[in-house]
């Protein structure tokens, strides 16, 4: 079951067909057949569909479709309320809110936003490291359970200096990350064992293995019979970044640290040549000299090690009063998401972590201003991955132009003519 | 049946593959049509076979013209394909291989298993074959899985066959009993197309050759024309079927191999007990058809086997067990047999393919980072010294034409300081032009002193290049013979038979 | 994502033909059975328990009333730790001797060792056998149809991670319709459908536009999360008793078999779901192996290409097959809501389809093999059931820990070598 390989998606490849033609045709070309515009449009069709599905659920939608052949005014009108309505809020909690009197206030669902935000961009810049080395990891789970349980226990048994404290606990989170992703690079490179086979037991395996240990083990609130783990020691805690009334804490700055590193990795490092060579094209990698076991236990180690700290992040920044076994709240599987629709790039993952926190922000909000259900966000998001996937199908609604045709089709001829000898 | 292929344009994009061909192959006639490589012959055979849908032009059967729209209906007008990748599935038994497509089914929708199994042994009789019906594909040799793909056109009764560069994993042997039953076919009345670069195929069984050229018919031929005749039309220009080189000057053995045997994963000794010698400033060139060991015995030299036993030593040094970096660094330059699978990453860039050998340390990477104008010049300079054709260093090597390809392959391996070079199939796929530079540099690289290895299924190429010639059957060393030794000689050692003189030049 | 290099489909690889063979001698499977022969040795005998342990062969409605089984507990896990120790020896003197271990030899490790645990975990107290054995059935059907679906798909170069979505579908979707229609032979219907429809979006994405399977299988799960999440949240909770009250399938006993001990409450006092589950099982075996249905289903999955110049249809061969193998998955999803549980709950799958895609591939890609291999999972599942009633020495948390183990180990152990259906995963393009 070789699925991943090579799979790992690329940016860019979409665009420059052959020919030179003059700049600003080129540059319309790009613009409309390029990957920007899919994404933006992907994006506004999810947001369609999503409205179709609010609107059609709506009870004042309903009862106005009731009489909509005498009336069908009023069933416009419910289906603009209704989504209007849904959709306002999403705005109000995730950017801006409009009726607070002061800026500092208004703008507090921004930083908000920003909060949810960075375990997003840690973990799917792990997730997008996987990809460019050819491996789907879909363990986020289990490497932020054990992250976060590591390093949560370094934040709240151990004694040590304000400061240092932070810097251990985040240093042993991290690490268990990269243990637990360490591990199912060890297996694929010592056996062949699937990555997305191993990464899913092990999330499972750390789900059990961190609920017993929160219930019996060493993650146990002494005197208490509720699985959660003791509240964060204040020394190891993430400190504000805007102050108190805030939500934002030094977590974020982590996100944008880890990001840059993660692009140097990429694009600057010879340890990322080596990743990205492997990920397209093992046997070469192989053949040239570049160890492709280690390469796959590195690269789900550091992989790991960038979930653990979306993991770490959640214990000593957003949630600190002790955690449970669902603390990593499915951000680990958002986390591809984000990895995919950022195209597996730093800077594009980071940017696709802040929208897609700003649809879980937003999302609460919206549950509670309109009573619409937040999950109304997991369709969203996953239609805009499944519509920037396919570019030809958003381009087929939108009737765009068809990039360079040649581009697809000369390579299944090369092949064949280099193949016939 | 006649086939007539009128005015067959087909585009790929920019690039016209086929440029209004026309061809009529008469009833019961063996048509070859010659070409070099990229010539456009596969496309035009996968137009006709339904597989690619032409822009222009009108395919006829009988005078009537036909319309496919995919294979099937391409068969059941009566055309069938030996391909050159074999189209079987290696999991089934022959029998199930050759009912895929028009089964026949008893009550319960079973599959009607003996019905197949009877159709393969009578058709395998009707050619003097000996194939078992329930033996799984990928156990048989080659040459008999090429004979399954001879029954499967055979029982869905091809009146035009279609031979698509068959000989490419044949013994001369098997070329020769495949030539028979080319014959035989043809006596059927079945028409035959040959697909194949091979002039001396060509003018052994065809009745009528046809030449194409980028994609044009440049012409038509007798099978009386002589080898000279034939490269001229197909390659354009007059070619000189022989490489310029100087009598070798041999110095002391550089690399030495003893005893090397190498064991696939199910415990099948692919190389058996092999020893030879290399020296310095000598090409020697492993002969052998396809599949004798020759790609094991590289693979193992370059430390990309995992069962290997025996010794292998450079200048001294043991190689044997030492990781592929190890053997790199030790100065084995090595160009893989199959550049896209193993020598490129088709979506890195030409520089990028430039380091990809040496992405650990100097000179392209200091403190973990790759050194990225350093390389730029360096790449500049090695497209301009290789003669890369391409839009810039920064281009996919995926773009690339397989002749370039090639040198950014050759360009990377022979800008190191090199002990030892091995190349394997270096010139599998090229075009003529490309083919003279490549084996340029390889004399080069023997002048300048270094122990070259060279890995071909191409007699003509091993004739051009050897200073030694050491042919491979079944994972043994037939024999180690001078590079003038005749092709009919070295015909036989691919077969397995020892030549006379055993042992004399090694 | 549209870089999917067009694949160069792999020309047969030329057979070498070299004929000599050499045994390539492999430890693992002795150095895996000398592990557990240890740990099991820890167990049974170093932290052995004294006591009785009963086994309840029957259960009070049988007509054949078998008599309990009574194990002294340490004597049996002495006898088992030596038996185990055997066998170890046994398969290490069959790897000098230049032969593999036979798989029944293996089976009956297994087999002693479930005992010798069972005997051991039971001390002084009895479980009840055929309850076991039921339980495991029941938590056992999803995953059957789900590895049944997941077979088909991936028999047809399709690998199918959405198990996990269709399950969901299947679930919401028959509890909503059967409980519109009173009708639990509608709410399958309309489970299959739900079923297919997600395989559809699954074929249509991977085939037409060449996205990476596992993507869109990944993808298409998050989506059937959160639209059943959002439609029960939004319309099936506030009006329950209208459109989550399914009802259940009725247990129908067959006479006879039914009263054979043992296997007659475990298999034949079932409701009509398991029942269409042995037909389901039987008929997917015999289609994929024996049909021309299942040959060409085959051939597009191991070498599209060669499918192609046969005139075999790739794309529409996988997309109908890929649809079918929705249907048989949304069976398995309608269990939850007609079979077992009742009403449906939001995400009530709760990972199932991912435990069937493990089984599928322990099962190395074989409907019976799989279906095993869902038995298992089944088992281990319900024996936490089963020993936290009884009050078991071992945490629950690692007795739910074992299958998601067993099937690491297995992936890593057997798999490693075995292979798939050659083109899985791999998109299909022609110019």
């Amino acid at each position: 079951m070789s699925t991943t390989q090579g799979q790992a998606p690329q940016p860019g490849t979409e665009t420059s067909p052959a020919g030179e033609p003059t700049r600003w045709h080129r540059m319309f070309r790009e613009i409309t057949t390029g990957s920007a515009i899919i994404s933006v449009l992907a994006v506004v069709l999810a947001l369609v569909v999503g409205a179709v599905m609010i609107a059609f659920t709506n009870k004042d939608v309903q009862a106005s479709a009731g009489y909509f052949f005498s009336r069908p005014g009023d069933t416009l009108v419910e289906i603009w309320n209704s989504v209007a309505g849904a959709y306002s809020a999403l705005f109000q909690g995730s950017i801006y809110n409009f009726r607070r009197p002061s800026f500092a206030d208004g703008i507090k669902p921004l930083t908000q936003t920003l909060t949810f935000a960075t375990p997003l961009i840690m973990a799917g810049l792990g997730v997008a490291l996987g990809f460019r080395a050819g491996m789907f990891n879909i363990g986020g789970r289990g490497q932020m359970l054990i992250a976060a349980a590591l390093g949560g226990w370094v934040g709240f048994a151990v004694d040590l200096p304000y400061g240092l404290h932070m810097v251990v606990a985040l240093v042993v989170g991290i690490l268990g990350g990269a243990l637990w992703g360490g591990i199912v690079g060890l297996l694929k490179a010592r056996t062949g064992a699937h990555e997305v086979i191993t990464t899913i037991m092990l999330n499972y395996v750390a789900f059990y293995l961190i609920s017993y240990l929160l219930r019996d083990g060493f993650l146990k609130t002494p005197g208490s019979n509720n699985p959660k783990s003791p509240a964060t020691k204040v020394t190891a805690v993430f400190p504000d970044l805007l102050g108190p009334s805030y939500t934002l804490h030094f977590g974020f700055i982590l996100a944008i640290a880890a990001t840059i590193f993660t692009w140097w990795l990429l694009s600057r490092s010879n340890l990322g040549f080596q990743f990205r060579a492997v990920g397209f094209n093992p046997n070469a990698a192989r053949v040239a000299g570049i160890s492709v076991q280690r390469m796959y236990v590195y690269a789900m180690m550091l992989s790991g090690g960038l979930v653990g700290l979306a993991g770490i992040n959640q214990v000593l920044g957003t949630s600190t009063s002790g955690f449970g076994a669902g603390l990593d709240s499915s951000i680990g599987f958002d986390a591809i998401t984000v990895a995919l629709l950022g195209r597996s790039k730093p800077w594009g993952v980071f940017w696709a972590g802040i929208l897609f926190g700003a649809f879980k922000a937003g999302g609460f909000s919206m549950q509670a201003a309109e009573g619409v259900p937040i999950d109304i966000v997991l369709v969203v998001q996953s239609l805009i991955v499944l519509f920037i996937a396919a570019p030809p199908l958003v381009r087929a609604i939108f009737r765009l132009p068809v990039p360079g045709a040649a581009r697809r089709t000369t390579q299944p001829n090369v092949s064949q003519e280099v193949a016939a000898k | 049946m006649k086939l007539e292929l009128r005015g067959i344009t087909k585009k790929f994009g920019a690039l016209v593959a086929n440029d209004h061909i026309n061809l009529t192959v008469e009833a019961g006639e063996i048509h070859a049509l010659l070409g070099e490589n990229g010539a456009g012959k596969s496309t035009l055979m996968n137009v006709l076979y339904g597989l690619y849908r032409a822009e222009e032009g009108e395919i006829l059967l009988d005078d009537v013209v036909q319309h496919f729209a995919g294979p099937g209906d391409a068969m059941a007008a009566g055309i069938g394909m030996v391909h050159q990748h074999f189209m079987l599935i290696p999991v089934f038994t022959v029998a199930e291989n050759v009912m895929l497509g028009h089964e026949d089914t008893r009550s319960g929708g079973r599959l009607d298993l003996v019905a197949a199994r009877k159709r393969v042994r009578e058709i395998s009789e009707r050619f003097g074959f000996d194939v078992d019906p329930d033996a799984l594909v990928e156990d048989l040799p080659v040459g008999v899985q090429q004979r399954v793909e001879i029954i499967k056109a055979v029982s869905r009764d091809a009146k035009v066959l279609v031979f698509d560069e068959p000989t490419a994993v044949l013994t001369p042997q098997e070329t020769d009993e495949l030539m028979v039953i080319m014959r035989q076919l043809k006596e059927a009345g079945t028409s035959i197309v040959f697909i194949t670069h091979k002039l001396r195929e060509v003018r052994a069984v065809a009745d009528r050759i046809t030449v194409i050229r980028l994609g044009a018919v440049v012409g038509e031929a007798s099978p009386t024309a002589s080898n000279v005749e034939l490269a001229t039309m197909m390659v354009g220009r007059a070619v000189d079927l022989t490489v310029d080189k100087d009598p070798a000057v041999p110095g002391d053995a550089a690399l030495s191999v003893r005893n090397l045997s190498v064991l696939n994963a199910r415990g099948q000794v692919l190389v058996n007990n092999v020893s030879f010698d290399v020296h310095n400033g000598e090409i020697l060139a492993i002969a052998g058809v396809q599949g004798n060991g020759q790609t094991e015995l590289t693979e193992a030299l370059m430390g990309l086997q995992p069962r290997v036993s025996g010794e292998i030593t450079l200048d001294g040094k043991s190689l044997r067990g030492h990781s592929v970096r190890q053997v790199l660094e030790a100065g084995v330059g090595f160009v893989p047999e199959d550049r896209n699978e193993d020598g490129l990453v088709g979506e890195f860039t030409i520089a990028e393919n430039l380091m990809l050998d040496r992405s650990n340390d100097k000179p392209f990477v200091k403190m973990w980072n790759v050194q990225r104008a350093l390389l730029a010049k360096f790449a500049v300079d090695k497209v301009k010294e290789f003669d890369v054709r391409s839009q810039g260093i920064d281009t996919p090597v995926g773009r690339l034409s397989g002749g370039n390809q090639q040198k950014v392959v050759l360009a990377r391996e022979l800008s190191r300081e090199l002990r030892l070079f091995v190349a394997a199939q270096p010139t599998r796929g090229l075009d003529v032009g490309s083919i003279e530079f490549v084996h340029e540099r390889i004399v080069a690289t023997r002048d300048a002193g270094t122990p070259v290895i060279v890995i071909s299924t191409e007699l003509d190429e091993v004739a051009a290049l050897a200073d030694r010639v050491m042919v491979m059957y079944r994972g043994r060393i037939v024999g180690i013979v001078p590079g003038d030794t005749p092709r009919a000689v070295l015909g036989l050692m691919m077969a397995g038979e020892a030549p006379a003189g055993e042992g004399a030049a090694a | 994502m549209s870089t999917v290099a067009p694949v160069v489909q792999p020309a047969t690889t030329p057979a070498p033909n070299g004929g000599d063979f050499e045994f390539v001698k492999s430890w693992k499977v002795t150095i895996a059975l000398t592990i557990f022969t240890v740990l099991g040795f820890i167990l049974l005998v170093a932290f052995g328990r004294d006591g009785v342990s009963t086994m309840r062969l029957s259960t009070s409605r049988d007509l054949i009333q078998l008599p309990d089984l009574e194990l002294p507990t340490r004597v049996t896990g002495i006898v088992i730790s030596v038996l185990l120790l055997l066998i170890t020896g046994v398969s290490a003197w069959l790897v000098r001797a230049k032969t593999k271990a036979p798989i029944w030899l293996i089976a009956v490790y297994a087999v002693l060792l479930l005992v010798g645990f069972l005997a051991w975990a039971a001390a002084d107290k009895s479980i009840p056998v055929p309850g076991l054995l039921f339980g495991s059935l029941s938590l056992a059907v999803p995953l059957i149809f789900g590895a049944l679906g997941g077979v088909i798909s991936e028999r047809a170069g399709v690998v199918n991670i959405a198990i996990e979505g269709q399950l969901l579908a299947g679930a919401f979707t028959s509890a909503l319709v059967a409980s519109l229609t009173n009708q639990p032979l509608l709410g399958l219907v309309a489970a299959m459908l739900a079923g297919t429809l997600v395989s559809m979006v699954l074929a249509s994405f991977s085939i037409k536009y060449f996205v990476d399977q596992v993507i869109v299988g990944v993808v298409l799960n998050v989506l059937v999360i959160g639209m059943t999440g959002f439609l029960y949240s939004q319309v099936m909770a506030p009006n329950a008793v209208l459109l989550n009250q399914p009802p259940r399938f009725e247990r129908i006993n067959i006479p006879l078999l039914s009263e054979i001990p043992i296997i007659g409450p475990v298999f034949f006092r079932q409701t009509l779901i398991v029942y269409i589950m042995y037909v389901a099982v039987a008929v997917v075996y015999y289609g994929i192996f024996h049909t021309k249905w299942g040959l060409r289903l085959r051939s597009v999955g191991e070498h599209p290409q060669a499918a192609d110049t046969v005139g075999i249809n790739v794309a529409a061969t996988r997309f109908w097959n890929v649809s079918i193998a929705g249907a048989v998955v949304g069976l398995g999803g309608a269990y939850f809501t007609l079979g077992s549980v009742g009403a449906f709950g939001k995400e009530m799958t709760a990972g199932a389809g991912f435990i069937a895609l493990a089984a599928v591939i322990f099962g190395r890609w074989d409907p019976i093999r799989a279906t095993l291999a869902a038995l298992l999972f089944g088992f281990a599942s319900n024996l936490q059931n089963v020993l936290s009633i009884i009050g078991s020495p071992v945490p629950s948390e690692f007795m739910l820990m074992l299958p998601y183990l067993v099937t690491i180990f297995a992936v890593a152990g057997l798999v490693g070598q075995s292979r798939g259906p050659a083109a899985s995963g791999k998109p299909y393009i022609k110019s």
